[in-house]
């Protein structure tokens, strides 16, 4: 067995597996967002979470309620997340003594742990405390997932055709303490028996065999990694993120870690399709998602099983096996941490890195950035979702003209509100990532922070903007990108692409819900059909490849055509 | 009235729409249409650059800015040209109606009376509420209902139709429509609507498209494309920046071109719907109008194709309107044949369609020809309510033929009896929704004449078609429950209203929309008004009252019921041909890219004297840049031209479930949309080669 099939063979166990849990975890998190009926165990719980949030988790909420409450709890979340790294001189738990962090950083920082991208511009080990990475941000890595899950059951109540659509901040409390805390506790566990360190002390201190003496970092690492891979967040406690021995010491622990970045987003599709009561439509979607998800995988392995394509024409240099720069070898060299783990991390919009996505090969790259462009092959918790109703509004009006109807989509028509609303959402995703690599293209911020010359330098810029606005949060690495104009500009990016996106479908399905529902007839469009996933697919690829195949002509295909 | 048979490009039409496309050239206009409009900008622009490229040197050949100059001028061009060709028709028929509108004087009367005092006026003075008298000869002024009066009207001007209808106070023929000629009699008129509001102003209105409304799924539709256009123009610009990166560090080679930019841009953004759009959707007017329907809107076009439930009317849609004998069923001890001939003599004189169907019927079966009454010197004795029977007195022979009740009585009195075989054939006859009828000679009952609604050829077909379309069909009907049931299930229907009266059918179509569905009916009288303004598509005749009219949103001149069915189809077909051309539109873009981005950047990062990375995309293998870029171009015009007939026509429509019509557009609209200008772009690339063009 070569190691391609090998590849082959392994992430088909894995990708059945996480499959098969998603299922009934799907139902318990419907059961845990928008119970049906409450029984005595859950209402106990519920009204719990009731006192808790006081009086304004009582009522109901309209979009605007709910998209002005989310807004809010997150600006707070931002606030406080700042404070802690401002002032984590001051603040108590920081043996190590780390200083302030620079302004721009800070913002960089905090929006990319707020809106659950988690791209880090700072290495953890180097500039944070225990105290600031647990105070500040693994507590923002709970509650921005839990706000991409409670965003999920807020939309699909609307288009269940509910017109109130929950209390954000019940179901934050629901994604919170009933998914995400269980889950993570759960994870944890694995992770501390799979060898990763668990401790609140400081760095150990080592002497080596030349007698040097050496601080080893180390804190509340398992912890910290199980809500990063679970959350779709992927801010590693680390700098050098799952590829640090201590993130993802073993062949296990990194099975275990790609589990876990899939299964919620996988998860979330049949926890919409049990809220919006269309199971048959929820399957379609997750298999558009699987099939798409399986292309990237399968294009992944396959260009990452040839050889570097960098050393290529290198006088001198034979090259007789697949591309192995910048990968853990000490898992084999079937691929697993490579290409399979960069085509999940990138699909799910997790960012966490299981090998140097620079050393990939320029298809391979081409690969993770197109995860990141469509960025609904299952997506981020909650928020892949999302996404693709976007995507769906779009296919379900077109092909909706096409069978001699008026569009509709659950029985409510598609007018010029939704699709003025979904087309906003489209074009910002597209135009935040083009406009903010055009700019850094074309100045020195951008011209000087590439490590790399031509198409491979344009990558490296278009890979940071794609990862900002896809709030993904790998890097492409070698960008200078720890600098005051990097930090605002992706910042905002982040910030945009993660509260338009969410704010707008909430709009969307609120006024859906307060239509005249439409009858279901053998005269209109089925969305739970194999013809409906052949036109969701090809809506997403031909938007997607109409907004970004002249850019990745640019990078990494004029790479590899080299 | 007339339409011309379907004469699309009919000479002297394309000459004026020729003109008119230039004249629309006003950016007023243009920016109607926002991505014809950047379409418009991009012509100047390169028109500004050919001009520049004429005074100061640049990498650019000048011929080569002008021919991509040329064909953006020609892609505005033809969209433009596409909706004059849309707009021509109407505005030639408006031209017809206008000339019948022509002043007129009207006789103003003081007060609704035939003797009171006239006083002239100009047709265009009259207003609401006004009485008017129309005599032989006369114009009638403006809309308006009989209130006095009984005239034979010519109503050409509106329906077409030349044939005279009667037009009288009270019922539901009351209403009459301005610019309709009164042939014989007279009548008084309230006038019900202004000058310049009627229905003949209206329909002018629609049929040139002056205040054409953009429909609400044609305002969405616009906007998605708005949206696109605003995708490519990021995409486009930011390709600047991007090829200075490379230029900057390859050290060599040339930023894209201004030209290429533009070019590329109008290429990608969805020109070819853009272009067709406002036409489609005066096309899909058109082609109601060709059906001699009305829409007092777009919307109610759109709508029609919308419609899951049809509420059909039994007489005249489903069955042909009057019962027809079909056999006779003779009593014990008599010949079928006795009982032919007793029941021909009865109806001689009868003259009623049921009357005819019965002297038909005894011809046919027994070659029995119609004698004559006066020979016979029989006496005819008519149907009347008291008697509620009709027949033929001859000598002492007294024939009489009835409903089974009223033939019962009769026999009692002349001293017989009914049998109880002829109350049983009787009964049968109507539980298979047919009406029977009693013929007895003296106290001697003869047998049963069984009368049946005869449905319509073809309409179960039809229906079949309907409901693969998964719109539901439910006839109406004033019959009993017995005989309703039996005709719905002759004619296939999926269901029907037995006694129907105005509230049971307001009651039907209120349930039916409860549950989502869009209903369309039709009707004619002042007591469906209130059923027609409930229901989602409401045709009315054109024959019908004023109130209905006002009440229903599609006005069908020709007053022919079956219209609903084909009305519906010309909706679902307008909106298909939008989203097959706005799918062949996008799926159009792959092939763009691969023809102009590997010619716009295939010398970038290239060793010197050799191709580039990126040429390795020019999948096509196009001559040489400058003609990739113009192929591409060209094609983009020229598609707009080839579509338009498509676009005027609305796409080949074959009733079917969605999933089956989907899958066809798809695989013609989707995938023809990729594959057709790789192979387009190719062959114009090749023959401005062979035209030594490039």
């Amino acid at each position: 067995m070569n190691d391609f099939t090998r590849s082959i063979l392994l992430f088909t166990v894995l990708i059945a597996t996480v499959a098969c849990a998603s299922w009934p975890l799907g139902r318990y998190m419907a059961w845990s967002m928008d119970p049906k009926v409450c029984g005595p165990r859950r209402q106990r719980l519920e009204s719990f979470m009731e006192r808790l949030a006081g009086r304004a988790g009582r009522a109901g909420q309209s979009w605007k309620g709910y998209a002005l409450a989310m807004l809010c709890c997150n600006s707070i979340l931002f606030a406080i997340g700042w404070l802690v790294l401002a002032f984590q001189a001051e603040l108590p738990w920081n043996p190590d003594h780390k200083g302030a962090l620079e302004p721009s950083l800070i913002f960089h920082t905090i929006a990319s742990f707020v809106t659950n991208t988690n791209a880090q511009h700072y290495s953890g080990e180097v500039s944070l405390s225990p105290g600031a990475q647990l105070g500040a941000l693994m507590w923002l890595q709970f509650l921005s997932a839990g706000t991409g899950i409670a965003a999920l059951a807020a939309v699909a109540r609307g288009l269940a055709g509910r017109l109130d659509m929950g209390n954000f901040f019940m179901d934050l409390q629901r994604a919170t303490f009933l998914v995400l805390l269980p889950g993570a506790l759960v994870l944890a566990a694995l992770f501390v028996l799979g060898g990763l360190p668990m401790t609140m002390s400081g760095s150990a201190n080592a002497i080596t065999l030349e007698g040097v003496s050496q601080g080893i970092a180390r804190g509340p690492v398992a912890a910290f990694v199980a809500i990063k891979q679970l959350g779709t967040n992927g801010g590693g406690y680390f700098g050098a993120n799952s590829t640090h021995p201590f993130e993802n010491p073993n062949f296990w622990t990194n099975v275990i870690s790609m589990l876990a970045i899939l299964i919620i987003p996988m998860s979330s599709v049949w926890m919409f399709g049990r809220i919006v009561q269309r199971m048959n439509h929820a399957k379609a979607i997750y298999l558009v998602m699987l099939l798409l998800l399986l292309g990237k995988i399968g294009c992944a392995l396959w260009f990452e099983s040839q050889p570097a394509r960098a050393f290529e024409g290198l006088a001198g240099v034979e090259q007789v096996s697949r591309n192995l720069e910048g990968k853990e070898l000490g898992f084999g060299t079937s691929g697993l941490s490579g290409p399979l783990w960069a085509a999940l991390t990138t699909a799910t919009s997790n960012g966490s890195v299981g090998a140097m996505h620079d050393s990939l090969n320029p298809l391979t790259g081409l690969v993770a950035m197109v995860g990141m462009w469509l960025n609904a092959t299952y997506g981020g918790v909650g928020v892949g979702m999302i996404n693709m109703l976007l995507y769906i509004v779009i296919a379900v009006f077109i092909a909706g003209m096409m069978v001699g109807r008026t569009p509709e989509y659950l029985n409510r028509r598609i007018e010029a509100r939704e699709i003025k609303l979904a087309i906003l959402a489209t074009i910002a995703h597209g135009s935040i990532t083009l406009l903010g690599t055009a700019i850094f293209s074309a100045t020195a911020w951008g011209r000087e922070a590439t490590s790399n010359w031509g198409p491979h330098g344009f990558s490296q810029i278009l890979y940071e903007f794609t990862s900002a606005s896809a709030n993904n949060g790998s890097g492409f690495e070698g960008l200078a990108d720890n600098t005051v104009p990097w930090n605002i500009a992706t910042g905002v990016a982040m910030l945009l692409n993660r509260y338009v996106p969410i704010v707008v479908p909430l709009a969307i399905a609120s006024s859906l819900a307060a239509k005249r529902p439409t009858g279901q007839t053998g005269g209109t469009l089925s969305v739970q059909d194999s013809t409906f996933v052949v036109i969701l697919v090809a809506t997403i690829l031909i938007v997607g490849a109409l907004t970004f195949f002249p850019a990745a002509a640019l990078g990494p295909l004029a790479e590899h055509f080299m | 009235m007339t339409h011309p048979a379907s004469r699309r490009f009919d000479p002297a039409l394309v000459r004026q729409a020729v003109l008119d496309a230039f004249g629309k050239l006003r950016p007023r206009t243009m920016i109607r249409n926002p991505v014809m409009f950047v379409v418009f900008v991009g012509c100047i622009l390169t028109s500004g650059l050919f001009l520049r490229s004429l005074v100061v040197a640049s990498d650019e050949q000048p011929a080569f800015i002008f021919a991509v100059s040329a064909w953006l001028w020609f892609t505005v061009l033809f969209a433009n040209f596409a909706e004059a060709m849309a707009e021509g028709r109407g505005k030639a028929q408006a031209v017809a109606l206008r000339r019948t509108r022509a002043t007129t004087m009207a006789k103003r009367l003081a007060a609704p009376q035939r003797g009171a005092k006239v006083e002239p006026i100009d047709s265009t003075d009259l207003r609401v509420g006004d009485f008017v008298l129309v005599e032989t000869g006369d114009t009638i002024p403006g809309d308006g209902e009989v209130v006095e009066g009984v005239a034979s009207v010519n109503e050409a001007a509106v329906t077409g139709e030349s044939a005279p209808v009667i037009r009288e106070s009270g019922g539901d023929r009351s209403a009459v429509t301005g610019g309709t000629l009164v042939i014989s009699d007279w009548v008084i008129v309230r006038i019900s609507s202004n000058p310049g509001e009627t229905f003949l102003d209206r329909m002018i209105s629609l049929v040139e498209g002056a205040e054409r409304q953009k429909t609400p799924n044609e305002i969405a539709l616009s906007i998605l494309l708005s949206g696109l256009t605003l995708v490519f123009l990021i995409v486009t610009a930011t390709l600047l920046p991007y090829s200075s990166f490379a230029v900057d560090q390859a050290g060599r080679g040339a930023v894209i071109s201004m030209t290429v930019l533009v070019a590329l841009l109008v290429c990608l953004i969805p020109t070819t719907i853009g272009g067709l759009l406002s036409a489609i959707g005066i096309a899909g007017m058109d082609r109601m109008i060709q059906a001699n329907v009305i829409a007092t809107s777009g919307r109610a076009v759109e709508a029609a194709g919308d419609v899951d439930v049809l509420l059909l009317d039994k007489t005249g849609t489903i069955t042909l309107g009057n019962r027809q004998a079909t056999s006779f069923v003779p009593a014990p001890g008599v010949t079928e044949a006795e009982l032919a001939s007793a029941a021909q003599l009865a109806s001689l004189a009868d003259e009623t369609p049921e009357g005819r169907s019965i002297v038909v019927l005894a011809k046919e079966r027994h070659r029995l020809y119609a004698r004559d009454l006066h020979d016979l010197q029989g006496k005819f004795v008519p149907f009347s309510a008291n008697s509620r029977m009709s027949g033929v007195d001859i000598g002492e022979e007294r024939i009489r033929k009835g409903a089974v009740d009223a033939m019962q009585s009769w026999l009692q009195s002349q001293g017989g009896r009914l049998p109880a075989g002829v109350r049983e054939v009787a009964e049968q006859v109507a539980k298979q929704g047919g009406t029977p009828l009693v013929v007895a000679s003296g106290s001697r009952a003869l047998g049963v004449i069984a009368l049946k609604d005869v449905v319509k050829g073809g309409i179960r077909e039809r229906f079949r078609e309907l409901r693969a379309m998964g719109i539901k069909t439910v006839m109406i009907t004033g019959d009993n429950p017995l005989t309703a049931a039996a005709v719905a299930a002759e004619a296939g229907v999926d269901d029907f209203l037995a006694e129907a009266t105005p509230e049971a059918k307001l009651a039907l179509i209120r349930k039916y929309q409860a549950g989502g569905r869009l209903v369309a009916m039709t009707g004619d009288g002042t007591n469906d008004a209130p059923a027609l303004a409930q229901a989602d598509v409401a045709v009315a005749m054109n024959a019908g009252t004023q109130a209905a009219k006002e009440a229903a949103n599609l006005v069908d001149l020709d007053s022919n019921p079956t219209k609903l069915i084909e009305t519906v189809q010309i909706g679902k077909q307008l909106l298909m041909t939008r989203g097959a051309l706005t799918t062949f539109s996008l799926s159009n873009d792959l092939a763009k890219y691969f023809a102009i981005i590997p010619a716009t950047f295939a010398g970038l990062y290239a060793e010197p004297g050799r191709k580039g990375p990126l040429a390795a995309l020019d999948v096509m293998q196009l001559h040489s840049p400058n003609s990739a870029i113009l192929s591409a171009v060209i094609f983009n015009a020229l598609i707009i031209i080839a579509l338009i007939p498509l676009a005027l026509r609305g796409v080949s429509y074959r009733p079917g479930s969605a999933a089956s019509v989907l899958r066809r557009n798809l695989l013609i609209y989707g995938l023809g949309g990729v594959v057709v200008p790789f192979a387009g772009i190719k062959l114009i690339d090749l023959s401005l080669v062979a035209l030594r063009l490039v």
